[in-house]
């Protein structure tokens, strides 16, 4: 009897191929955005998990030395030592024009090189043996190509970081010319117990011991949970394409629903048939959404590679992997997302009186009391978004409140379209203008779902736009104040800086050192700046917060200036002292905004830091003041004159650039996801138009036949479309700007720990309606070029049949 | 007896809204006969054959089925006994639009799992519907419409076809034809009939006739 009961069922779906279409693509794009969030997130974490477990745990010593490099001979001492310690050389493999970062590890050491090799994946005799092997991302394998002569068989990996290139460390002595010395030797600490200590053995190096794969993980926590957010909210947009779907799909087969009752096939039977075909849907749309997400998820996990690398320095695959926890969450959803939707016409299956109505009610007057109950849960939404910031804080709680207003907005669409309906017909007059009106009043129902997904689609769009433009406009400002210096100069030793800096004297118009020093702050593993007392810093310095004579302080070594992270992180103020590592403390002068930083920072007076860490100061970059005429030829005399770096001399604009570009490539994704989301309710309103236009004659026909020809109504068809979009736009608008808000005063701040200033920008708004009217309109195009093409017959086939 | 009907009362609405519809109902019908219920609109007719048809449940009275009272069987009860043993028509013909003609004449002799494709063919044969078999309902005429429904309602072998006003939506040459067709039909298949309609002429082609007026048998 289910069989039978199901292929009626079923049956509808062969009659309406386009309807099944929406149906299966609308569940099949939410499922693939879902999906492609989730397979970048667990590709992320496998690349944490994977760095963190070839570490013994995530946590790492790593020794260096105070003039740069360390001998071979050092390592060799502590390996006889019974120390578990691998040698490591990072430098500049500069080729033409392109630089490379080269690592040279010795992967048979210690298990901490054992990460960097993506736990072994093409170390062979090969690798160990001259000439070597390079090792590289498969688009960085690309690029050292064209130098393929002057370089070791190169080999593709996809484990590594593009632009990274990894090798043996003999290998990478060779090409940097390093001869015994290397840069770093990095310790597994779980094997030290009863080892000679590090201080006895090795007293001349620094040692930093870190936890960084862990503190990677909470880092990148923020992000992944934001790009969950986004996902998710595709999700949802796509959702109500099937739920209006299912629910349409429900009407029609109204008749047929009462009709097997009728026949004698028990509720529970019609049930079990409708369960049955939506997991059937849920299963097809959810490996087609799979598939799509895989894709999606490709084409974006190169920039998500690069954001996390950017921001936090977590270095993430860039080749996507095949996971069961992403693509079974993909299934998972699309089922979830399918009973969700499918929710409601079973329970109405399951509650509708034998002998109800068979006819369809996609267009029942939805009644006063239904939109006055759902402003009223609106209205509730918004007052519970508003009192989640009183009531909790965190990431979590900032999400809670987009989701309180997102939700509450959608729910209130109808509501407020129908009150402005209602308004609108007590304004106008004329016969047609009236039914228009009434008409599209009588027609919100249907349309209420696409309606909330546009919406929802808009608002989304206009608050991550708001947010990211802002971002930008803030960030830009703030790199023209702490990038004011004319050229940046990074020497290769002490010795080098010192001579650079006796030549810089005499040349330009001030030579500002960048010098720093790892240093606890506040509490917080950080760095910590020495500045010399300069115009450059009090007209420039982006200070959020400050004491009037906070730069006199900071001269006079009686006061520090620490960034925005640190200050919210640790809630201090000004005035208060801050701990700077073993004991030293000095007051807070001054807080500074410091985007893309994760970590804690802090300015001192150059003699300051000087003082205060003696012998663990960076003392190798400076800022240099020049008249910007003058900077070109300043850079070539620097480098006719010293030995420096391929990257020794930067000016002002090529790092601006950079960091522009980096910028650009974080919110890629975001942008990305943006449009996706935006085409999903297009869609959305596409397929609600669409099926209601297979729905709409009993309305039209009566029109029709008092006189207004199909050409007409097909153009009032196309106006009502334009009419909502520009409506559902306006409603979008503030929630757009209060989720704008949320995001940067109350997300960025939880997650990033900066809080960024809301700008307006009314063009990308208006550009945004011109793009809602247009997806309706075209969405309303099909539909208008049947009406206007259906021959009289079909209108007069409405009043022979029974509805 | 196929079906006893004693003392049924039904109303509708609620407090001092409540109309009665039937008031103490009593009636039969033997196996192979046939019943015309005649009155006029809101008489009662098509309440009484939904509640004889166990689409719905009286206030009060007691309706048996080959002896068997099934006045306080659930809605799982009713669905099965519907399913076996009763066929129904109805004025608009109530086929589901997704299924072929074929698919709609066997919908209810496969949902009681009583499938027969010797009788559905000799159905479709007699009912005339062989040349469209493969049809949608959408495509044929409001007579066609009808038979198929007949068909469907008689594949099952049920021993009671129910029909509520099955040729009001028809013209009286293609009435007179389903009416003939339907007749035949329970009469090979020995099913009883219980015809609700308004049509006198109709009524005359039964066996035998009741009148509801104001919810009560005259």
């Amino acid at each position: 009897m289910i069989g039978t009961a199901l292929a009626t069922l079923v049956s509808h779906w062969r009659r309406k191929p386009g309807q099944l279409a929406t149906l299966v693509i609308g569940l099949s794009l939410a499922t693939a955005l879902w999906t492609s969030v989730q397979a970048i997130n667990a590709e992320a974490r496998a690349s944490y998990d994977q760095a963190s477990a070839a570490l013994g745990g995530g946590s790492v010593i790593s020794l260096t030395a105070p003039e740069g490099r360390i001998h071979r001979s050092v390592w060799a001492q502590l390996r006889r030592d019974g120390w578990d310690a691998s040698p490591r050389i990072e430098g500049e493999l500069v080729l033409a024009d392109t630089v490379f970062a080269l690592i040279g590890v010795e992967p048979l050491s210690a298990s901490t090189s054992q990460a960097m090799v993506g736990g072994g994946e093409g170390v062979g005799p090969a690798f160990l043996t001259a000439p070597g092997v390079l090792l590289a991302a498969p688009e960085t394998v690309e690029g050292l190509a064209a130098h393929q002569a002057d370089l070791p068989p190169v080999q593709a990996s996809a484990q590594l970081p593009r632009g990274q290139v990894l090798t043996d460390i003999a290998t990478a002595a060779r090409l940097l010319d390093r001869g015994d010395q290397i840069d770093q030797i990095v310790i597994n600490p779980d094997a030290r117990e009863g080892l000679t200590p590090l201080a006895v053995l090795a007293p001349q190096l620094d040692r930093v011991e870190t936890t960084d794969t862990g503190e990677v993980s909470r880092l990148t926590g923020s992000f992944h949970l934001n790009l969950s957010a986004f996902g998710f909210l595709s999700f949802a947009v796509g959702l109500f394409i099937v739920y209006a779907a299912v629910g349409l799909a429900f009407e029609q087969r109204r008749s047929t629903l009462r009709t097997l009752r009728a026949l004698g096939t028990p509720v529970r039977v019609i049930v079990a048939s409708l369960l049955i075909e939506a997991f059937a849907f849920a299963l097809v749309a959810g490996a087609v959404g799979v598939l799509l997400g895989y894709g999606v998820a490709s084409a974006l996990l190169p920039d998500v590679a690069a954001t996390l690398r950017g921001l936090y320095g977590a270095s993430v695959s860039g080749e996507l992997s095949v996971r069961p926890d992403w693509w079974l969450s993909g299934f998972a959803i699309a089922i979830l997302g399918a009973l969700g939707a499918t929710a409601q016409s079973v329970r109405r299956a399951a509650t509708m009186p034998l002998l109800a109505s068979g006819q369809m009610r996609a267009w029942a007057l939805a009644s006063t009391r239904r939109y006055l109950l759902q402003a009223g849960i609106a209205l509730a939404l918004f007052a519970l978004a508003a009192l989640i910031p009183q009531l909790a804080s965190g990431v979590l709680a900032g999400f809670a409140l987009l989701a309180s207003l997102l939700l509450g907005a959608a729910i209130g669409l109808p509501a407020l379209l129908a009150g402005v309906l209602n308004i609108a017909t007590r304004l106008v007059r004329g016969a047609v203008a009236e039914w228009f009106l009434a008409d599209t009043r009588q027609q919100l129902p249907g349309l209420s779902m696409a309606l909330m997904a546009l919406m929802l689609a808009l608002a989304a769009n206009i608050g991550v736009g708001t947010m990211v433009s802002s971002f930008r406009l803030t960030f830009e400002g703030w790199l023209d104040q702490r990038l004011a210096a004319e050229l940046y100069v990074t020497t290769r030793d002490d010795a080098q800086s010192d001579a650079v800096r006796d030549f810089l004297e005499a040349r330009a118009d001030a030579v500002l050192p960048i010098w720093s020093a790892d240093s606890d702050i506040a509490g917080q593993p950080g760095e910590v700046f020495g500045v010399v007392d300069h115009a450059t810093y009090r007209e420039n310095w982006p200070l959020i917060t400050a004491r009037p004579d906070a730069w006199d302080q900071i001269a006079a070594g009686e006061g520090v200036l620490v960034n925005e992270q640190s200050w919210r992180r640790a809630g201090l103020a000004l005035g208060e002292p801050v701990s700077l590592g073993e004991g030293a403390t000095l007051p807070l002068v001054g807080v500074y905004s410091d985007y893309g930083n994760p970590n804690a920072q802090a300015i001192l007076g150059l003699d300051g830091l000087v003082d205060r860490y003696a012998g663990t100061v960076s003392r190798l970059r400076y800022g240099v003041r020049v008249d910007p005429d003058e900077a070109q030829a300043l850079t070539e005399a620097l480098r006719a004159q010293f030995d420096l770096p391929a990257d020794g001399v930067i000016d002002q604009a090529s790092v601006k650039a950079f960091s522009l570009s980096v910028f650009e490539r974080t919110f890629a994704v975001t942008g990305a996801l943006n449009v996706l989301t935006l085409s999903v309710a297009a869609f959305a309103m596409f397929a609600s138009l669409t099926t209601l236009a297979s729905m709409r004659l009993p309305q039209l026909a009566p029109v029709w036949a008092l006189g207004l020809t199909a050409a007409h109504l097909a153009r009032l068809e196309l106006l009502r479309a334009g009419v909502l979009a520009v409506l559902t736009w306006l409603a979008a608008l503030p929630v757009g700007l209060v989720l704008a808000w949320a995001l940067l005063a109350v997300v960025n701040v939880e997650a990033f720990g900066w809080r960024l200033p809301l700008h307006l920008f009314p063009m990308d708004w208006l550009r945004l309606a011109a793009l809602a009217i247009l997806a309706a309109l075209i969405a309303a195009l099909l539909p208008a070029r049947a009406l206007v093409r259906k021959p009289p017959r079909e209108f007069l086939q409405i009043f022979a049949q029974e509805r | 007896m196929l079906i006893e009907v004693d003392g049924l009362e039904k109303a509708y609405g609620q407090g001092a809204e409540r109309q009665p519809v039937l008031r103490g109902v009593s009636l039969g019908l033997e196996p192979g006969a046939s019943l015309a219920v005649t009155g006029e609109s809101g008489s009662g007719k098509s309440t009484l054959l939904h509640l004889i048809g166990l689409l719905d449940t009286p206030d009060a009275g007691e309706i048996r089925l080959k002896g068997e009272t099934v006045t306080g069987l659930d809605d799982a009860g009713r669905a099965l006994r519907r399913r076996h043993q009763v066929g129904l028509v109805f004025q608009q013909f109530n086929l589901v639009p997704s299924l072929t003609v074929e698919g709609n004449l066997a919908l209810q002799a496969r949902l009681a799992g009583q499938h027969d494709a010797e009788w559905i063919d000799t159905l479709a044969d007699r009912l005339g519907l062989a040349a469209f078999r493969q049809r949608y309902p959408e495509q044929l005429s409001g007579g066609q419409q009808q038979r198929v429904a007949v068909g469907r309602a008689l594949a099952a072998r049920p021993a009671l076809l129910l029909a509520d006003e099955p040729t009001g939506n028809l013209d009286e040459e293609t009435s007179d034809q389903v009416l003939d067709l339907m007749l035949e039909l329970c009469a090979d298949a020995g099913a009883g009939l219980i015809m609700a309609t308004h049509s006198r002429i109709a009524a005359d082609r039964l066996s035998r006739r009741v009148h509801l007026t104001g919810g009560r048998l005259s």
